[in-house]
């Protein structure tokens, strides 16, 4: 039977962290996501499945705790928002060296600096380009619904593990904090991890195990390079998803991510019903991008308008992956602003059709 | 009468660091003239009088040291 | 006369087999290696290298899991106490470790340690003090002596622009997290006996889920202090250990 529930963003993720059989959550309270470590405090995983839920003294800590619950093969995760995020580059960046499964959460909230509490989507090339040192790469998913934080929380297990590779949930203020009705998934039970990479004590007569991301010696540390870079080019040809909605008579196109897509679609509902075709096209997956799809009807639309809570981030993946085939602009909304539905379909007009 | 000891020096892995020289309280240890192969100096026994103490092998860095004793 | 003597029944001492055959990157005569040893030898007599997990930190023993054979994670610098939170909390059945060094933990990690202990993370904390960087290259420490000279102390410590060398062990000691808390030394066969002991019983202690244990190891750095090994190990006698006494600082009230 369904299991409907009337829930918060955050609260709604942080239950689906337990029901996905999670091991072990370390946070640090910061707005606009401190309901997901609430949650799990009210809710006592520990009674429940043995998930251990742990405050940590900072970001910094938080984030090498989940290292340290990772390299022992457990399912580890932690959230935090945008300034937390940036705390925690350093360990994103070692975990994505050392080849450890986790799940990160990222509600974030307006910047640059301490910013304002307020949503934003301006943490894009953060999670989708890197965020900390070196040529590493994390799965990034955008959920634009209370059901799909909830949904995404298991996807991204399932991929952390399929690729040894952290998984960035890319949420924001708006899709942590609204109330959605949502449908739950059953309690899945946590597994005891058996795994060659992972530190669960040493077997008789094999050699120790060590998770480490440091290799000295240049041609070593080339080839965990190419060893990331292959794991990468699978992802990207496995993992792409999206959600169209009227692209296949569009003539013209909007996109967007996350709770900025559910905006724009009205914009498009609008444009429709001035007679405009109009289509959206929503990554969701931001990486890895729906490069071929956007390519694909790069051929088809007069232009492509992209729409964030930002000053211009996945416009530059939108416009790499057309290549030049049709025009694309940005409009945005930014600093904890949200746009509204007139305010996009009028930057349609002006700069895509009229422009 | 103390008992007799014995060491045994893995001389490649010895880097002529000297702790275990003057920990010995025999003075059966010196540096010998020749190097090893990573061209360090490495520790030789050069008297008889080893009790087999072991206060070389276990102030040695590099646990270069196997220790002997009669039983 | 001596050759009669090595053979199996005779023998009383040889490395122990929970340290790999790898030939130890440390300078001569550096107190990590023996320091490494008398953890490793703990473990063997414990029996629990297959139930033991360490965290390395970053420093000169960067790399000490390639010579412990038990499972091991390298934490970024500083973070080794957080880590080893990480392991402890899913694994607290299994024997968990850090190895630290003074820049590690009790500068850039500074948060990392003094949380871990006062939440009293059942592991054990090994702190090598030896008053400078050496990976790097001898820049000054947290725990720098006054008037030390380093390469970023070139003109020796002075506490009035750089501050004083810090005494973390005794702050340590102060958190309720702390159950056991001691100084010692491994550049003499006394020394190395009374620390392998402080070990053992800090290892034995995580049975008890008591708290964390505490076992600073005040070192040498031959190469960086500019000393030959003997001559820095005399120098650490008579310069460190006024500053930095060996010995117990936080003993569990036995029962």
């Amino acid at each position: 039977m369904k299991e409907l529930r009337l829930m918060k963003g955050n609260e709604a993720l942080a239950e689906a962290a337990i029901r996905a059989g999670a091991d072990a959550y370390f946070g640090y309270p910061i707005t606009p996501q401190s309901e997901v470590i609430e949650y799990l405090m009210a809710n006592k995983p520990e009674e429940r499945t043995g998930m251990v839920v742990l405050q940590a003294e900072s970001e910094v800590a938080a984030i090498n705790m989940v290292y340290g619950a990772a390299g022992c093969g457990k399912k580890a995760l932690t959230s935090s928002s945008s300034p937390g995020m940036s705390l925690k580059q350093e360990g994103i960046s070692y975990i994505a060296g050392a080849e450890l499964p986790c799940v990160l959460v990222n509600v974030v909230r307006g910047g640059p600096g301490l910013g304002t509490i307020q949503p934003s989507q301006s943490d894009y090339f953060q999670s989708v380009k890197g965020g900390g040192h070196g040529d590493y790469k994390l799965i990034v998913l955008a959920p634009s619904s209370v059901q799909e934080s909830v949904d995404y929380v298991k996807l991204a297990f399932e991929l952390a593990f399929k690729y040894r590779t952290p998984v960035m949930i890319q949420s924001d203020g708006i899709i942590g904090q609204m109330m959605e009705k949502v449908e739950l998934f059953e309690q899945m039970p946590r597994v005891e991890p058996d795994y060659e990479w992972a530190t669960i004590g040493r077997k008789e007569g094999k050699p120790s195990t060590f998770v480490t991301s440091l290799q000295l010696q240049a041609e070593e540390q080339e080839k965990v390079n190419l060893r990331l870079q292959a794991k990468y080019r699978e992802i990207e040809k496995n993992e792409v998803l999206f959600e169209s909605h009227y692209c296949e008579d569009a003539d013209y196109l909007l996109t967007a991510f996350g709770s900025c897509a559910r905006i724009t679609r009205k914009a498009m509902e609008m444009a429709r019903a001035k007679g405009i075709k109009v289509g959206l096209l929503r990554p969701q997956t931001l990486y890895p991008f729906p490069t071929e799809e956007f390519n694909r009807l790069a051929g088809q639309v007069k232009g492509i308008l992209c729409v964030e809570m930002n000053a211009g981030q996945m416009v530059e993946d939108v416009r790499l992956s057309v290549n030049g085939k049709t025009k694309v602009e940005h409009f945005g909304r930014f600093g904890g602003m949200i746009p509204n539905p007139d305010e996009i379909l009028n930057a349609l007009e002006q700069k895509i059709i009229g422009g | 009468m103390a008992k007799r000891g014995d060491v045994v020096i893995d001389i490649e892995k010895c880097k002529g660091c000297e702790v275990c020289i003057s920990a010995c309280p025999q003075n059966v240890l010196a540096v010998a003239s020749e190097v090893n192969n990573k061209g360090y100096h490495y520790a030789v026994k050069v008297n008889e009088g080893c009790t087999g103490c072991a206060n070389c092998a276990i102030v040695c860095p590099d646990a270069v040291i196997t220790v002997y004793r009669e039983k | 006369m001596s050759e009669n003597l090595i053979k199996p029944e005779n023998l009383v001492y040889k490395k122990t087999d929970v340290m790999t055959d790898r030939i130890l990157h440390y300078c001569p005569g550096c107190a990590h290696g023996t320091a490494h040893r008398l953890l490793a030898e703990v473990i063997d007599e414990m029996g629990i290298q297959n139930e033991t997990i360490g965290v390395a930190p970053v420093g000169c023993s960067v790399l000490a899991y390639y010579y412990f054979n038990v499972d091991m994670q390298e934490a970024a610098h500083g973070r080794a106490p957080a880590v080893a939170t990480g392991i402890k909390r899913v694994f607290p059945e299994k024997f968990v470790f850090t190895y630290q060094g003074d820049g590690d933990l009790a500068a850039i990690g500074t948060a990392e340690t003094i949380h871990a202990i006062n939440r009293g993370e059942n592991i054990l904390v090994v702190f090598i003090n030896n008053g400078i960087y050496g990976m790097t290259g001898g820049q000054m420490a947290p725990t720098t002596l006054q008037g030390m000279k380093s390469s970023t102390s070139p003109f020796g410590r002075d506490v009035k622009t750089m501050g004083s060398p810090l005494k973390i062990t005794e702050l340590i000691a102060q958190l309720p997290g702390a159950y056991f808390v001691t100084r010692q030394a491994v550049h003499k066969p006394a020394n190395v006996r009374k620390a392998k002991k402080a070990i053992k019983k800090a290892m034995e202690y995580q049975k008890l889920n008591k708290g964390t244990c505490f076992v600073e190891i005040v070192a040498n750095c031959p190469s960086n202090w500019k000393m030959t090994p003997v001559q820095s190990n005399q120098w650490m006698e008579e310069n460190m250990f006024p500053f930095y006494p060996l010995g117990d600082i936080k003993v569990p009230e036995e029962n």
